[in-house]
């Protein structure tokens, strides 16, 4: 019994030295800016940069679009086919897959031939429009991620014995999606949605074909030209990701309770 | 019935090449307490889902208060309805739950609020509204539902099995508080249940399906005295079956096994020579002669099983089993196996089954 509980031990050492080691070992270079000291002024260098801010922000109103975009479509469509459908699900989650298989480089060629400026729909023939695009392919390429979630969260209720209990109180589909189904479903939706988040903070490919300020094409251009900073990039990059699973955590505490999640 | 408060009339239903229920008709009088009674698979959930919307009829017409309602969305027919398996909103507490068709329906918050405590002390819960579905008990969640579906005061109540999902000391308290406050607001109601004893000791009416067809309508006593079909009779209450030959159809002679049974009168047509099922109640029946039983017959005790309070005697008569029950008492022992015995009943509690 001992000797099993030491090498448990042994394989939890390596398994954690193999994430923190690299981890440790980018804090400790990008911390290496200042000749002969530790300092933080990469970090400095990074959050003082205009065109950080810029793009992060940028990409976080993107994010948050996307996320809007992608729970309108994957939360009534995932309901519907629960519902009405369910025949249909192995061909939908097949299309949620495409996104996986086809690279976004694709994607995004398909996007300039279809909606440039000569096009019926000239999305491309402006910045905003190009915004447009860049929202619809992001919640593309979440589109695995959301509709898994929503379709798990939907799984633990009865989603027809209550949308037929609201039905018979005088409930019309809309209340009965946004009184009934979204808020049982919320911590899945959540989920989705901070999983988009990571998504599309990070996103490279669609940003710099489409030709649009995003942070995923200013990380790629400092981490070509510079040093150190692209090592603090990083590690900003993982706390944002980190923060946003433990914002999840947060958060579905204060989400409505349910029978299922009864603590 | 002069003006009946729901009418359903010729009412089909086929899910592909299946018919699930055929020809289905029922008035129920305002205020009447219908049971649906019968097997899984006979129809009667779906028929309780057409009537609140869930389901379209492939034919037929359900009228309400003189209204139809057949092609009615539910949310447009202002009926009440609770599910087996309780459709409380997990998101909600119990006073947001009855609140909430109060609210879909317009109601203000001050007149929902009293409309909700109101609701909350008929169902004996006024100090729960706080609480969330989870921590309350199966009985307390049902209570509940059914809180919530009077609360916009329907005009119809549907019960689809309310009871099937909770421990058997729970259901007999609750149904006989569902029937109490059922009266108390005099509301309409259809119960769906397979559980015989529900269906007999609430109902104003039931009615028997099987296969998709009302087999019998009728009050308990009616369909539990007098049922009308084979099946009636085998599905409400324990029941012997005697087979026999119509001896003498002129003076209603009926041969079981070589003893001779009067039945002049019940034999509806029979001829001599056809073959009949007979039925009989075990508690019509009695271990010995007796002054007011004019029907005998020969048998033998084949099991004997002692339930306390009762004893459950099984008597082989012929080819037939006849099951009897008689009272325990101290003094007298029970029957041995292998004794030979009589066993006596009115013919007037015989059933001819057709």
């Amino acid at each position: 019994m001992k000797t099993g509980r030491f090498w448990a031990w042994v394989v939890f050492g390596l398994g954690a030295a193999y994430f923190f080691i690299p981890l440790i070992a980018t804090v400790e270079f990008s911390m290496r800016m200042r000749r002969g000291a530790y300092s933080f002024d990469a970090y400095q260098v990074v959050l003082g940069d205009v065109r950080f801010q810029q793009t992060f922000g940028y990409s976080v109103l993107a994010a948050i679009f996307t996320i809007i975009l992608g729970v309108l479509i994957v939360v009534p469509a995932a309901y519907w086919i629960r519902l009405r459908l369910p025949q249909l699900r192995p061909i939908v989650e097949f299309i949620t897959l495409l996104p996986l298989v086809i690279p976004a480089i694709v994607i995004v060629f398909g996007y300039i031939r279809m909606y440039g400026s000569n096009s019926p729909l000239p999305f491309l023939a402006t910045d905003r429009g190009t915004d447009l695009l860049l929202v619809i392919g992001y919640a593309t390429l979440a589109l695995p991620y959301m509709y898994r979630a929503v379709d798990t969260g939907l799984r633990t209720i009865d989603v027809r014995t209550l949308t037929e209990a609201a039905q018979i109180l005088g409930a019309g589909w809309t209340t009965i999606i946004t009184r009934v189904i979204l808020p049982n479903v919320l911590i899945a939706v959540l989920s989705g949605a901070f999983l988009t988040f990571a998504i599309v903070i990070g996103e490279f490919t669609m940003a710099s074909l489409l030709n649009r300020p995003a942070f995923g094409p200013y990380l790629q251009n400092i981490g070509a030209n510079r040093a150190y900073e692209p090592a603090a990039l990083a590690i900003i990059a993982f706390v944002i990701t980190w923060g946003c699973m433990s914002l999840i955590q947060i958060l579905s505490r204060f989400a409505p309770r349910s029978a299922n999640r009864p603590n | 019935m002069a003006d009946p408060f729901l009418s359903i009339q010729h009412v089909r239903k086929t899910f592909g090449a299946t018919t699930v229920v055929q020809d289905f008709n029922l008035d129920a009088g305002a205020g009447e307490f219908v049971s649906f009674l019968g097997p899984s698979g006979c129809g009667k959930t779906t028929v309780l889902r057409m009537v609140a919307g869930f389901e379209e009829p492939t034919s037929g017409n359900i009228v309400v208060a003189g209204k139809d309602i057949t092609r009615l969305k539910p949310n447009q027919r202002n009926i009440g309805m609770v599910f087996q398996a309780y459709a409380l909103f997990p998101n909600l507490t119990v006073a947001q739950n009855v609140a909430f068709g109060l609210k879909v329906g317009g109601m203000n918050k001050a007149d929902a609020d009293k409309r909700v405590a109101e609701m909350l002390k008929i169902i004996k819960l006024p100090e729960f509204g706080d609480r969330y579905p989870y921590q309350l008990s199966g009985g307390q969640q049902q209570r509940v539902a059914l809180a919530r579906a009077l609360a916009p005061k329907p005009k119809l109540l549907l019960l689809d099995e309310p009871l099937s999902a909770l421990d058997a000391k729970v259901r007999v308290s609750l149904r006989e508080e569902i029937r109490s406050i059922q009266k108390s607001l005099g509301i309409t109601t259809i119960f769906v249940t397979h559980d015989q004893e529900e269906a007999l000791s609430i109902s104003d009416r039931i009615v028997v399906m099987y296969g998709g067809k009302a087999e019998q309508a009728g009050t308990p006593f009616e369909i539990y005295n007098r049922p009308a079909t084979k099946f009636v009779a085998n599905f409400v209450g324990t029941l012997n079956v005697l087979e026999g030959v119509v001896s003498d159809a002129a003076s209603g002679k009926v041969k079981v096994n070589s003893e001779e049974l009067s039945l002049k009168g019940k034999l509806n047509g029979s001829k001599t020579g056809d073959m009949l099922s007979l039925a009989l109640r075990p508690e019509a029946i009695a271990l010995g002669r007796r002054a007011n039983h004019d029907a005998n017959l020969s048998g033998e005790i084949a099991e004997v099983h002692f339930l306390g309070s009762v004893i459950r005697v099984r008597v082989g008569v012929g080819n037939n089993v006849v099951s009897l029950d008689t009272f325990n008492n101290s003094s007298t022992p029970p029957p041995a196996v292998g004794d030979k015995t009589e066993i006596s009943f009115a013919s007037n509690d015989m059933l001819v089954l057709h």
